[in-house]
């Protein structure tokens, strides 16, 4: 039934890690997505999974019909590589920005003018959601498709078992660029604060004359642009995708974002770095099947303990 | 657009009802009921044969998925609509109701009948297992908290050999004949009167609750449960109450399905359903009987009828959501309106 294998632990420890490390940073650039909305507007962005998916397609469409490299190309070299891999993570960042932003005004904003109830607008989301998703299904034909392999996947070296692979190495570093500079962005700068500001009350940031409507839309183009860019890595890195991408994805980066405590930007950080570990480390030791059942065990336990995540909702207090 | 928005038709209908003398409400009852009752037979009838579904009889769309999704529209209306517990992995008890009836059946040769109660109590049992830690928590965790549960219950499911695996379990039983009522796939119409008989006895059982003591704590709680638990409420027992009734429904309905198709796997009990019901409740109008029922009833039916234009109806199927929403936010008939007051802040 459960074989469980605690020499995994020992044997593969410094690989887990890694592993763990890459796929969590993607799942907190993810659930970006849905901590930002949640930080303003109280709401689960049930549409972030599907404008996850729609990242991957659009990495794909760019990579093979705008750059015009077939699925079974050569990878590239040099300065091509670099210039293929920063238009195919821009484009991506943009049409993720672009549709997020959208899925706010078609799915939210009337509802939000009329004050419908947050159930209303979760529905709303959700059939939103249901939409891309049909659509993409239809369109590919339920059919996965393939990436080019466009960075050759060299390894740095082998550390304690653990192997450098370049396109480990940029999922991991790539996110915390991201992280740093927008952590930066919202603590420093004038429209971060407004952020700020109507998170932590809508009533009052509207009297001290900031547009609601405007900080609302930068939310989702925030969330947008770093779902875009883990669209890109995962692109890169598994080199596949599928029309129903986002519902794994989706579920995963919002238990980070709770686990880290939701509406909280570091928390979506460690919250996703958590939950990678997490996930490879049950899938090694219990097998892959439970992951999910580990993974939801875990977070319950900790929500038990501590009722805002593991950092609290630090950066934007609950409205009360 | 207004205008149509703030058409209330719950209230205009309460106002009728509550105009009517007892013997005409009797006769108005028993009337919906005979004409619910010949539903089955609706689609053999003349003109009324656009009701048939492409692929399946109309018969057996009334079973599964209308009837099914009216019942458990209305067990979910008790979680997320009385007592304002956001609940995504309604369809958990759903399972564990449809596995006890498979998996009973099938090694112990047990009977639907016998069965029943026990999937009832399985259900609700794994409510409380699930309440008792989920319900301390604020609204949003609970909802990741109830959909981690979903997929668990399912991966569960999914792989332990006793519940066949991804394969789920065939040869499940039909019902043995009651009343002289034979369950078998040539009478689907017995199957929809059970599940009929079901809805009619949780509609009652919500509107005796209503008016009681759990119904006022339920609506105390879902409008502010700070004040409920100062006036002396016990916020955390009437929520674990309003879980565990809830479960109990899907736990019957997910029975009583299980001998309707006789072969089940973990794929019919995904996330989606879960969805689905919750968007058949707040479709309807959450909180109010006749809105859910109206809404599970459309949103059960309508991609069955649209079935012929096969991958599209999916994609017509969300749009009509976004649209529906963003015209009539409150539902299709919202609950009544002194209800509402607080809605704005608590849900």
């Amino acid at each position: 039934m459960v074989d469980m294998n605690f020499s995994v632990i020992t044997t593969q420890f410094w690989s887990l890690i890694l592993q763990g490390l890459a796929l969590g940073l993607i799942y907190s650039l993810v659930s970006l997505g849905y901590t930002m909305v949640y930080g303003v507007l109280r709401l689960i962005n049930f549409a972030n999974s599907e404008v996850f998916m729609l990242g991957t397609f659009a990495v794909l469409w760019i990579e093979i019909n705008f750059l015009g490299h077939p699925i079974n190309a050569e990878p590239l070299t040099g300065f091509k590589l670099v210039y293929t891999l920063v238009i195919a993570l821009v484009g991506s960042m943009i049409a993720c920005a672009v549709i997020a932003v959208l899925v706010e005004f078609v799915a939210y904003r009337r509802l939000r003018s009329r004050g419908a109830g947050r159930l209303a607008s979760l529905i709303s989301a959700i059939g939103v959601s249901i939409f891309l998703l049909e659509s993409m299904r239809m369109f590919t034909e339920s059919r996965p498709q393939t990436a080019p392999r466009l960075l050759d996947k060299w390894t740095f070296g082998e550390i304690a078992g653990a192997n450098f692979r370049i396109d480990t190495m940029l999922a991991i570093v790539a996110p915390i660029i991201i992280f740093v500079i927008l952590d930066q962005f919202v603590n420093r700068s004038r429209l971060g604060k407004a952020i700020r500001a109507v998170s932590m009350s809508e009533e009052n940031a509207k009297l001290m004359g900031i547009d609601i409507n405007r900080v609302i839309s930068l939310t989702f183009l925030i969330g947008g642009l770093t779902t875009g860019a883990a669209a890109f890595l995962y692109t890169t890195v598994y080199e596949n995708t599928v029309f129903n991408v986002g519902f794994n994805m989706g579920i995963a980066a919002f238990t980070a974002a709770v686990l880290g405590g939701i509406g909280n930007i570091r928390g979506a950080f460690y919250g996703g770095l958590a939950l990678g570990m997490l996930e490879q480390f049950s899938s090694a030791i219990l097998g892959s099947q439970w992951k999910a059942v580990t993974v939801f065990v875990v977070l319950v336990l900790i929500l038990l303990f501590k009722p805002s995540g593991l950092f609290g909702e630090a950066v934007q207090q609950t409205r009360t | 657009m207004a205008k149509l928005s703030n058409f209330n038709l719950r209230d205009k209908g309460a106002a009728i009802w509550t105009g009517w003398s007892r013997p005409v409400r009797t006769v108005f009852v028993l009337s919906v009921v005979t004409l619910v009752g010949l539903l089955p037979f609706a689609a053999a009838w003349g003109p009324t044969s656009f009701l048939n579904t492409p692929i399946t009889s109309f018969e057996n769309v009334l079973v599964y998925p209308v009837g099914m999704f009216v019942l458990m529209a209305l067990g979910l209306n008790i979680v997320v609509g009385k007592s304002g517990l956001l609940d995504l992995g309604y369809i958990a008890f759903f399972a564990i109701g449809a596995y006890s009836q498979a998996i009973l059946s099938t090694l112990h040769g047990w009977n639907t009948w016998q069965i029943l109660p026990f999937g009832i109590l399985f259900a609700m049992f794994s409510g409380l297992l699930l309440g008792l830690p989920a319900l301390r928590l604020r609204g949003d965790y609970l909802a990741i908290i109830t959909l981690g549960f979903g997929e668990i219950v399912r991966i569960v499911f999914l792989n332990l050999s006793v519940t066949g695996g991804p394969n789920g379990i065939a040869g499940i039983p039909n019902p043995p004949t009651i009343f002289g009522f034979e369950f078998n796939l040539t009478y689907p119409e017995h199957f929809f009167w059970l599940v009929f008989a079901m809805i009619l006895l949780v509609i009652w059982m919500i509107r005796r609750f209503t008016v009681r003591r759990p119904g006022r704590a339920w609506e105390a709680i879902r409008q502010d449960e700070d004040v409920a638990a100062l006036m002396g409420v016990n916020t955390l027992v009437y929520k674990l109450w309003s879980f565990v009734i809830g479960a109990a429904v899907a736990g019957a309905a997910g029975v009583i399905y299980a001998s309707k198709v006789m072969v089940i796997s973990p794929d019919m009990f995904k996330f989606d359903v879960s969805i689905l019901i919750l968007a058949c409740v707040v479709f309807g109008g959450i909180g109010n009987i006749w809105g859910v029922v109206l809404g599970a009833g459309i949103l059960a039916y309508l991609p069955e009828r649209i079935r012929f234009i096969s991958d599209a109806r999916q994609v017509i199927f969300g749009l009509v959501l976004i649209i529906m929403m963003n015209l009539r936010p409150d539902g299709l008939l919202p609950r009544k309106k002194r209800e509402k007051i607080q809605e704005k802040r608590t849900m």
